[in-house]
């Protein structure tokens, strides 16, 4: 599914990320942990196309197909989607007519009432108040709602690899298991999910296939879920 | 500079479908220029009662005494002696839409009136240069004793009522345009609504500049009697013209006691219009006030919509969008003076610029000893597109009593470019998502105006959002 080699990334001048090589497979969950500043939100940023992060050298490759050069809205439109770790607000859209706009541009037909009641379908499921879906995207909205309503729009939009930026910041317990629950079953259809966390809380709830560990900018640790276990007990110290 | 014809393009191919001329006969024009005797000849050919030649006349000097206001925007290379200040058509009112001569309908039918009509509208009235030439009012209204007139018709059926109300809300000294407005004034709405008559759908009327140089002076007069409901709707557009042309309007309202007044405007006239536009409300006791007002077109507009808090309990309302693209100035905003207490007031001024457009919000909340309890609360959003473009805010609070709560936000902001990534992200392309964002950003105050214009607005910062993504 993704294929990224020798990926090389700055950010005004300074290089971040030193020569990553990482793949994900289709249906695969992969947690990518590492302490802050370890350039796992650079990585996250440089494959939805943030055109802050430049890309210096590598390649990425997604179903097969070298997306370098694309813009977000291009990446997007392959299937590669976000959950940002900060949902920014904008005044007078709302979901529905961003959801609209999305899924319109990517040539489908969608009637304005049906989606409605999918995000009311989807809101309930995630436990979104009723009222913050006719609001302006992420106004006024707690942290807890924010992380939600990311979800409800990955659920209505349904990615070929979901990417979630630190999805746990900001999240009491109930939310947490609600959203894996929720990943998990979309994961369970073929989805493939890059899970960025410093946390092991969330991986309890969403268990991952693989795990990757990034520390400066370059991958210090690969295998299986037991290196949460492990991480759990020594933290990142050991990789020093 | 290839940009600049680009833009100039868009502007005659698409973004101004109504920039078009018809052939109209016309039975009077005027040479250009102002003089005393074409003060004299507009009153008789008019027809009007002597009062009315001695307002036009006393205008006249107070104009020549005048000053051109200094601040504001650049009214120096308006030429005054190049301008016609008064153009008769042949035709006369029509009453019926088969009266309607062909070209006229021609150009109703590009700006949608009759349709409009049929759908949702009360009555329509269309001025037409310096007359209006068809209107109508459906019979409900008239049987409730609502009158909806040109204001040249108010004049002749109903003296009185005009010579008590015309010019006490603005008079003709208040600044030099309204002294020429009051001199050369023509056409424009006389509405009359009766106590305890609710109008229901909105009155609306169009008016457009239709002769090269043509300046346009029209005179509105609304009153609205003691536990009243009315809405006006004022639309304008004018046809492309490479001269500049003058729109100096006056608008005096009276909201009676528990009465409500909403007076909506979309305008959209031509890029080398100068719009200089007195518009204000005296609104007595519990009564309300709303000015929504949208501003588009014009190479400079100076427009400030007002009410006066006369009474106690009264409320005044000013929602506003200007946008200013390439070589426009919106100097645009609102007055509210508080005379009473517990009077209440609400200025929302968003404005938007682009390609090197200047908007200014220009904006005056007075509250004068005895207001105790008043509550005023003014909100200026800016939003500013690109580099080359300028926003400005001058408020001015004069507080004179202890009593008031006064409320005053004011942001400026640029397209995020966190927003943009957002909403590409999701799959949405730049330019699309930068309009979205424009949208949102003017939201507040388009839903309050009615749909078709709400739509036609959109419709119109989409196409001057076209190619602004690069």
């Amino acid at each position: 599914m993704l294929k990224i080699q020798k990926l090389r990334v700055k950010i005004e001048g300074k290089e971040i990320l030193k020569g990553i090589d990482l793949e994900i497979d289709e249906g695969e969950v992969l947690a990518l942990m590492g302490p802050n500043g370890s350039g796992k939100s650079s990585l996250a940023n440089t494959l939805i196309g943030n055109s802050k992060f430049e890309v210096e050298s590598g390649e990425i490759m997604f179903v097969g197909k070298k997306i370098n050069g694309l813009k977000p809205d291009e990446r997007a439109k392959l299937g590669i989607l976000m959950s940002f770790q900060y949902p920014v607000a904008i005044s007078g859209v709302t979901v529905r007519e961003m959801l609209l706009a999305s899924l319109r541009g990517r040539g489908l037909t969608v009637s304005a009432l049906e989606l409605k009641k999918q995000i009311a379908e989807e809101g309930e499921r995630l436990h979104i108040e009723g009222h913050l879906l006719t609001r302006s995207i992420n106004e006024g909205f707690s942290g807890g709602e924010k992380k939600k309503l990311e979800i409800l729009q990955m659920r209505i939009l349904k990615p070929k690899l979901l990417i979630l930026d630190e999805v746990d910041s900001g999240l009491d317990i109930d939310a947490l298991a609600l959203i894996a629950k929720n990943v998990d079953e979309m994961a369970k259809t073929g989805m493939s999910v890059l899970v960025i966390t410093h946390y092991q809380r969330l991986l309890r709830y969403l268990v991952p296939d693989r795990v990757v560990v990034m520390k400066n900018g370059v991958v210090v640790d690969r295998g299986g879920k037991e290196i949460v276990d492990k991480l759990e007990k020594q933290g990142y110290k050991s990789y020093e | 500079m290839s940009k600049q014809t680009d833009n100039s393009k868009l502007l005659e191919d698409k973004l101004y479908p109504l920039g078009h001329t018809d052939d109209v006969e016309y039975s009077f024009t005027a040479e250009k220029g102002l003089t005393e005797g074409l003060v004299r000849k507009i009153s008789s050919l008019k027809e009007e009662p002597k009062w009315m030649l001695e307002i036009r006349l006393k205008a006249y000097k107070k104009y020549l005494e005048m000053k051109m206001p200094t601040w504001g925007g650049d009214l120096s290379s308006i030429d005054f002696d190049d301008i016609r200040y008064y153009i008769k058509p042949k035709n006369q009112e029509a009453k019926t839409w088969a009266d309607v001569p062909e070209a006229i309908k021609n150009t109703f039918e590009k700006i949608g009136v009759p349709e409009a009509e049929r759908e949702t509208l009360a009555g329509v009235k269309s001025q037409y240069d310096s007359e209006v030439v068809y209107g109508s009012l459906k019979k409900s209204l008239s049987e409730k004793g609502v009158i909806f007139l040109s204001m040249d018709e108010g004049l002749r059926e109903y003296p009185e009522i005009v010579k008590e109300h015309f010019g006490k809300v603005i008079p003709m000294g208040d600044n030099k345009m309204a002294a020429l407005n009051t001199a050369v004034w023509s056409g424009g709405s006389f509405v009359y609504v009766p106590k305890n008559v609710d109008v229901g759908l909105p009155l609306q009327a169009y008016f457009r500049i239709n002769t090269e140089r043509a300046g346009q002076f029209e005179r509105t007069l609304i009153i609205a009697e003691e536990d009243s409901k009315m809405h006006y709707i004022e639309g304008c557009s004018a046809p492309s013209f490479s001269s500049a042309s003058l729109h100096a309007a006056v608008v005096e309202i009276y909201v009676k006691k528990n009465a409500k007044v909403q007076y909506s405007t979309v305008q959209n006239w031509f890029k080398n219009v100068y719009n200089l536009v007195t518009k204000r409300a005296k609104v007595m006791e519990n009564a309300e006030m709303r000015w929504v007002d949208g501003n588009l077109g014009s190479h400079l507009t100076m427009k400030y919509p007002s009410c006066i808090l006369a009474g106690r309990k009264a409320h005044g309302e000013v929602l506003s969008i200007a946008w200013a693209g390439a070589g426009q100035h919106q100097d645009t905003g609102a007055k509210m003076i508080h005379l009473a207490p517990e009077t209440t007031s609400q200025i929302i001024s968003k404005s938007i610029s682009k390609n090197g457009g200047r908007a200014t919000y220009r904006g005056m909340v007075h509250m004068v000893p005895g207001t105790w309890g008043s509550r005023s609360k003014v909100v200026c959003d800016a939003l500013i597109l690109d580099e080359k473009s300028r926003s400005d805010t001058y408020p001015v609070n004069k507080i004179q009593e202890n009593e008031v709560v006064l409320e005053h936000e004011a942001t400026v902001s640029r397209i995020g470019e966190e927003q943009l990534l957002y909403l590409m992200s999701r799959g949405i392309k730049a330019e699309e998502a930068s309009t979205m964002i424009v949208n949102g950003f003017m939201e507040p105050v388009v839903k309050e105006i009615p749909l078709e214009y709400a739509v036609e607005m959109n419709r119109l910062v989409g196409l001057e959002m076209e190619g602004s993504v690069g």
